[in-house]
């Protein structure tokens, strides 16, 4: 399947990925209405420690550690190979959080669930919006196999 | 005598994750899953959310509706199995009925431990907190004016709090433990727990036991006298490894199983919370009567009981749990050298032993905490890390260059 994949070499660390994402899946048309004097809680974060950064989130795992441990079953990887939750089943207990060794699931702001990269098939977007305007092409959509 | 390729005794989350992994080999191959109790697989700990209004009887099914027949699974629910012939290859049924297996697992998971409690027949309104038939009668027992009376608080005791807390006008919690949830909380981190459970109506008589019941009131032996209504006994679990044990097969403090999940009886498995597992951060076997754990053991039995080759080798003690909006999230063993970031509101308590991550307890910073989950897991040396940065916050920009290399391809 088709995945989110970043180049450590080529990211800026600029953080405009996390805008895009929190833009993307605000479900707001207009971006400064959607971004402007807000706290952002984007499903893709800079790693960083000190020179070294890159932008991680859901890797869509061929055996997905946070799918076997949900204890609600929100949590399911479809036959398109995206992991997905269900935030009305979600009961917010962040075993995906405490399992995923990505750090890539992350709680959800109002408190009660978990939240991850849908890889923007949740949205309005089409395609991964934070692929789509990394500045410097650092993060890709495509096809890898292992190894 | 009907005959199944595959036999599952017990109908929650084992069963279902070995369901999926003899799927994963084998499409065609015949499976009967054998439940006592009387529901399709659900979450299990949801059943404390279901007290709470955050989730209702539909949403806690495991999997969707079709789940079982679409992986052509027959459902035999409400049913008991009373022995297994591993010579003849039958499990036998209440009423004697007997059933064909090419291969066998056991999932039939924990009960409720109850020591012997003077005077406990005198109460009448007495409940027990592990399936959703217990949450269902004891919801019919909340009313705003009865007093609770909670004995054990671990998990389970705690979790049932939190769900009955506003249900009731109070709760009391006995424990014989000088500290709320001993398995898994350090003194400090505790304190801190139980100031939150505090603050929601709960009082707690910790180091202490009942001594004697009579019908509404618990007398402690410290002497102190604690009235209820309603009592729910939550002082521990014990695996169900009967059906094992009496085919001959090797018992310990569970049933004892390879990595595979391979019990000693040939052709018989067994996952979940009545089997052991080896528990990477302690080097010991132990039950590890987790939700995930019962999961990953499932799927390696299935795998394993299609023809496919599973192991499960980095098992490890893992709990989230939020009380009150609090999250705690633990794991390991708190063992070695002692890393510690406290605040009046949050704790972390990390420990570093023989060169790696052995445990850790963090509350309310689950902010990425998958990735010490991860590092205790793998047992990552920590002298390739940059330690210093992990300590603050868990980063893979901490973790060497070879390790991100991860982020490069499919995983």
């Amino acid at each position: 399947m088709k995945r989110i994949y970043v180049n450590e070499k080529w990211c800026l660390g600029c953080h405009l990925c996390e805008y895009e994402c929190a833009y993307a899946n605000s479900g707001i048309a207009d971006m400064v209405r959607a971004l402007k004097g807000k706290t952002i809680h984007p499903r893709v974060q800079v790693d960083e420690d000190g020179d070294i950064h890159f932008a991680v989130n859901c890797r869509h795992c061929t055996d997905p550690v946070c799918v076997q441990s949900c204890i609600s079953g929100a949590l399911t990887k479809g036959e398109d190979g995206v992991v997905r939750i269900d935030q009305e089943k979600c009961v917010g207990c962040l075993t995906c959080v405490l399992v995923c060794p990505y750090g890539a699931v992350l709680p959800s702001p109002e408190g009660h669930a978990a939240m991850k990269c849908q890889l923007c098939t949740d949205n309005q977007m089409g395609e991964p919006n934070c692929v789509k305007h990394c500045p410097n092409g650092a993060i890709v959509f495509e096809e890898r196999s292992a190894l | 005598m009907s005959k199944f390729q595959y036999v599952i005794i017990g109908g929650s989350i084992a069963a279902v994750a070995a369901i999926e992994g003899i799927r994963s080999k084998d499409s065609e191959g015949s499976i009967l899953v054998i439940g006592e109790e009387n529901h399709v697989a659900y979450g299990r700990p949801l059943i404390s959310y279901y007290l709470l209004g955050e989730t209702d009887l539909p949403r806690m099914d495991y999997r969707p509706a079709d789940f079982y027949e679409k992986n052509g699974v027959t459902l035999r629910l409400g049913v008991r199995a009373t022995a297994i012939h591993p010579a003849k290859k039958t499990v036998e049924l209440a009423g004697g009925e007997k059933i064909g297996y090419e291969k066998l697992l056991v999932a039939t998971g924990s009960r409720p431990f109850e020591p012997p409690m003077e005077g406990i027949e005198n109460v009448k309104e007495r409940y027990h907190f592990m399936t959703m038939d217990d949450a269902l009668s004891l919801e019919k027992a909340l009313s705003p004016e009865k007093r609770a009376l909670i004995i054990g608080a671990g998990l389970i005791g705690l979790k049932c709090f939190e769900g009955i807390a506003v249900r009731v006008k109070h709760t009391a919690i006995v424990d014989l433990a000088p500290r709320i949830l001993p398995s898994i909380l350090d003194e400090a981190g505790a304190k801190m727990v139980q100031r939150v459970l505090e603050e929601h109506n709960a009082t707690f008589y910790l180091a202490d036991s009942v001594a004697h019941f009579d019908e509404h009131k618990a007398t402690l032996k410290s002497g102190k006298e604690v009235e209820f209504d309603i009592l729910i006994t939550a002082v521990g679990v014990r695996p169900n490894v009967e059906l094992i044990k009496e085919a001959g097969g090797e018992v310990s403090r569970g049933i004892v199983i390879d990595a595979g999940g391979r019990t000693t009886l040939p052709d018989v498995y067994a996952a979940g919370d009545c089997a052991e597992s080896f528990d990477v951060a302690s080097g010991t076997k132990k039950i590890l009567a987790l939700l995930p754990n019962a999961s990953f053991q499932g799927r390696v039995a299935g795998v394993n009981m299609a023809g496919g080759e599973a192991e499960l080798t980095d098992a490890a003690a893992f709990n989230s749990i939020g009380f009150f909006g609090t999250h705690v999230m633990t794991a390991g063993v708190y063992e070695g050298e002692e890393h510690l970031d406290r605040t009046e509101t949050s704790y972390k308590a990390l420990f570093f032993k023989d060169g790696v991550l052995k445990g850790f307890i963090l509350i309310d910073h689950p902010e990425r905490a998958g990735i010490y989950t991860m590092l205790l897991r793998k047992r990552i040396p920590l002298s390739e890390t940059d330690l210093k940065t992990l300590e603050g916050a868990p980063k893979w920009s901490a973790l060497p260059e070879e390790m991100r290399r991860d982020f490069a391809r499919e995983v």
